[in-house]
């Protein structure tokens, strides 16, 4: 038989479900916690929302499932949502930009396209977004409530890196090029080229020297971040002033005691982060990120109001939870007909409508055929005086019962 | 023949413009193509001096996509074609193995000379949305991507793009023979995208498992590196060209006409309509003709792009084929365009036909019969080539055929029977040439000639509804 699935998609079986639930509900509850709401986007958007500088790069673009949709003679495109964070603040200018606070999350599936097809091209996220949240206290909170989901997963060696989109924009700066050639330099680096910048000799030898010291050394504290300020006094005022604002961050974490290392080259991929940003890294593999993205909503169309965010990605972290198994031994019932006629079938289902209705999860099975992975096994034959048989799978014992009730009071007892 | 249908090795020849250039090529290799020339009225050719060696002769469009999926082992054909592939579809399985040096002109994104648009960087940072028209609609899509378009649409045409700005669009990507040409026709030529030069291609797969060092080594030195290309400076000297602001007389109505076979019997159809044109007839061919009303623009454009066009309001009126109206009407069902009534002339029909040999069927009900209980077929997609993808979609999903899968043509779709594909869809006069092919008609799809379509919107329109009524009777007077 063929494989039919389409390629680069996934199935989830029900243990790869159980895992995603438990992902999910342990998300949940913690955005909960914090006072997030919960929000679902459509899984079209128009392409354009996407198009514009400082949105997606356009590696990024050349990668989105884009399509004319049945109405799409005007030549209006629509896309495959290819990211979490842009629908939301769609969402948020289109429904919510009345608050000037709004803190949402989302768990949610993007598309984006994967040439080899080995990879998946459909990926989950557990986002949250924190619309109108100052800096830098919003920027900290967003960073502690994944950690918060992180640990509560039970995940760990998890690694946080910092960067900071200022500060890289700051340097890109110096190198006086062109706009278009600035912008193409942008989109190197957020596909991880970072010899885009060691490469390109800038017109001021103290910039390369920044550089090198950047991209060199990795600091663990905000003192980093101080003795760097203290070694380049006359590094350029936009690079000072997102300098200071990632050493408010940074001091923030270090009271939290929060574990980080800074990396500016933690930053990847997005167009749309202004402020700090950053990646968590488990076993090699990025699980999460997000950063500060002031500029989006006025991008948009929106009010000028300031953002920042993270997605967690399902499915490397599935990959690293521990397998678990459904605990149908332990608490399941089997309800099981000895024979197919309509008045024992009708029992049968009477019988587990009953056990249902005390709380215990009950499967019917009129095939004959005993599973041994359940608690309890009822046996309807529908013969009075006893017309069941129950069995108790761990005593390994059978007793004949007379009446529901006393089936769910043995079962009850356990 | 019959040898030639089970060649080892397939190679792809390209018709039209590279035609001649590829055959003195050929003739220099000693491939033994003699056969290959303007006036071959075959498809298929063997080689005089390999035994495994076959070729077809294919639309140049198509081959970039016929050597991907491997139904070609080598090809030639334009970059820009190439290019229109790969641009979307990086990780395909297509080798450019080298420039055959061979080619003229090449890719332009361009703007009209009256549209007021002086360079890409400008329309890049419109607010509003930028309507790009092209035969090419990959490269179109890749080029507002890469200039981070924040709004832009793309209108992909069979054809006269060059029509289009600065009313209907304001940019077209074309080709082009230079900038020079370009800016005669009334055209600024703001990036040059590459050059367009023939290139022999192979399949990756081909290329990594195959044997095909004798045929390549036939080709000889004619295997180079691309020429280098000074593709910036050559439109330096435009960019003093004065760009004119946008000047042109805006029309009430629009009215879109069709070129190719079309145009003669619509011709002598607007004439018996007593609608007095200037620059369109047999002989003369103006992309604007001009009629006595001065509240009438008229265009000349391809039939295929007319109901799209028509859709988006660029034209309020249009004469195209019926066929061409239901193809996009499946494909977009909330289009708001409307036959008014048919023209009488153009007639065709619409039929699937299957090559004799390999399918002995009668009628699409034994087809599916034979698709779902012969072992050749049985979950193996029927290959079914249309230049009309969404009729042939429809037709195959009404009949229950599955699975199957579409290959898109651009015209002559009896080439690809029998060994490309198993079924085609296409307009027929007389079935004569399907005949010829050995290709047997099973079902007729529908009947179509030229009909009058129109915008709903600007039958409503108080603005226009009356001169739309006007242009509607005048037509109708010329029905026999």
């Amino acid at each position: 038989m063929r494989n039919q699935k389409c390629k680069g998609m996934q199935d989830w079986l029900p243990e790869d479900m159980l895992r995603f639930r438990h992902i999910e509900d342990v998300f949940r509850i913690c955005c909960r916690n914090w006072g997030y709401q919960e929000v679902r986007t459509p899984t079209l958007e128009y392409l354009h929302l996407f198009t514009a500088t400082g949105t997606l790069t356009p590696g990024m673009l050349s990668k989105v499932y884009s399509f004319l949709d049945w109405d799409g003679w005007s030549g209006e495109r629509v896309v495959l949502r290819p990211d979490g964070t842009i629908p939301v603040a769609r969402l948020y200018i289109d429904s919510l930009s009345g608050q000037k606070l709004a803190r949402l999350f989302y768990v949610t599936n993007i598309f984006a396209f994967e040439g080899t097809g080995k990879e998946n091209r459909e990926r989950w996220q557990c986002g949250a977004e924190f619309f109108g949240g100052a800096k830098p206290a919003a920027d900290v909170e967003v960073i502690l409530l994944a950690e918060e989901v992180i640990c509560k997963l039970g995940l760990s060696n998890v690694g946080l890196q910092l960067s900071h989109a200022g500060l890289v924009k700051a340097l890109l700066k110096e190198f006086k090029v062109s706009p278009a050639e600035e912008a193409k330099m942008v989109s190197r680096i957020l596909e991880g080229d970072w010899q885009a910048l060691t490469k390109a000799k800038s017109p001021n030898p103290e910039t390369d020297r920044l550089i090198a010291a950047l991209l060199g050394l990795k600091g663990k504290s905000s003192s980093f971040l101080h003795n760097v300020k203290a070694s380049f006094p006359k590094a350029s005022r936009d690079f000072k002033s997102s300098l200071e604002d990632f050493i408010s961050i940074a001091t923030l974490l270090d009271n939290q005691s929060c574990c980080y290392k800074i990396d500016i080259a933690a930053m990847h991929g997005f167009e749309y982060y202004t402020g700090v940003c950053f990646q968590f890294l488990a076993a090699g593999e990025k699980i999460g990120g997000g950063g500060r993205y002031d500029n989006l909503v006025p991008l948009m169309n929106g009010e000028n109001i300031p953002a920042c965010g993270f997605a967690l990605y399902v499915d490397p972290i599935m990959k690293l939870l521990p397998l678990e198994k459904e605990k149908k031994g332990k608490s399941g019932i089997l309800v099981k007909g000895r024979e197919a006629t309509p008045e024992i079938i009708k029992k049968c289902f009477a019988v587990a409508e009953s056990l249902r209705d005390a709380g215990h999860p009950a499967e019917l099975n009129f095939t004959g055929r005993e599973e041994s992975s359940y608690r309890w096994v009822v046996s309807v034959s529908g013969k009075e005086p006893s017309p069941f048989v129950l069995k108790d799978c761990i005593q390994k014992r059978r007793r004949e019962v007379a009446s529901v009730a006393e089936i769910l009071k043995v079962v009850s007892e356990e | 023949m019959k040898d030639c249908q089970v060649g080892y090795i397939k190679v792809a020849l390209p018709k039209g413009r590279f035609l001649s250039p590829t055959a003195r090529l050929l003739a220099e290799t000693d491939l033994g193509f003699g056969g290959y020339s303007d006036r071959t009225k075959q498809y298929r050719l063997c080689s005089t001096r390999f035994p495994n060696l076959a070729a077809k002769i294919l639309q140049e469009k198509d081959i970039p996509i016929q050597v991907a999926v491997g139904n070609y082992d080598l090809g030639i054909c334009g970059l820009d074609w190439i290019e229109e592939f790969v641009v979307k579809y990086p990780a395909g399985a297509l080798v450019k193995i080298s420039s055959l040096n061979y080619g003229e002109g090449g890719i332009y994104a361009v703007a009209s000379a009256q549209g007021g648009i002086a360079s890409l960087e400008e329309l890049s940072a419109r607010r509003n949305d930028c309507r790009i028209v092209s035969e090419y609609p990959n490269l179109a899509e890749a080029l507002a991507l890469n200039l981070r378009m924040r709004r832009f649409r793309i209108f992909p045409v069979w054809g006269a793009a060059e029509a289009y700005p600065p009313e209907n669009a304001d940019l077209a990507v074309l080709w082009g023979k230079s900038g020079a040409q370009l800016v005669a026709r009334g055209l600024i030529p703001l990036k040059k995208l590459l050059p367009v030069t023939a290139f022999l291609i192979a399949n990756r797969e081909s290329l990594e498992n195959k044997d095909l060092s004798q045929i390549l080594a036939c080709f000889g030195s004619k295997l180079t590196a691309e020429p280098p290309t000074s593709i910036e400076n050559e439109l330096d000297s435009f960019k003093k060209q004065k760009i004119a602001r946008p000047s042109w007389p805006a029309r009430e109505i629009n009215l879109a006409l069709p070129d190719g076979h079309q145009q003669a019997p619509t011709a002598q159809f607007l004439r018996r309509a007593g609608l007095a044109l200037q620059g369109y007839s047999e002989e003369v061919a103006s992309r604007r003709p001009s009629a006595d009303l001065d509240w009438l623009g008229i265009k000349v454009i391809r039939p295929q792009d007319m109901p799209l066009q028509v859709a988006n309001g660029n034209f309020d009126l249009a004469i195209t084929g019926e066929d061409w109206l239901l193809e996009h009407l499946y494909r977009f069902p909330s289009s708001p365009v409307k036959k008014l009534f048919a023209l009488g002339f153009g007639t065709v029909k619409v039929v699937a036909a299957v090559s004799q040999e390999k399918m002995p069927v009668n009628n699409i009900d034994e087809l599916r019969s034979l698709v779902q209980s012969s072992p050749d077929y049985i979950g193996v997609p029927l290959k079914v080539a249309s230049e009309y993808i969404n009729i042939a979609d429809k037709y195959l999903r009404d009949n229950r055929i599955s699975p199957y899968k579409l290959i898109p043509t651009w015209g002559a779709s009896e080439a690809f029977l029998p060994e490309d594909a198993d079924m085609l869809i296409d307009n027929t006069q007389t079935g004569k040439t399907l005949k010829e092919h050995n290709l047997k008609i099973i079902d007729v799809l529908f009947q179509s000639s030229a009909c009058l379509i129109a915008n709903k919107n600007s039958l409503r329109s108080s603005d226009k509804k009356e001169k739309v009524g006007f242009v509607t009777r005048k037509l109708r007077a010329g029905l026999s």
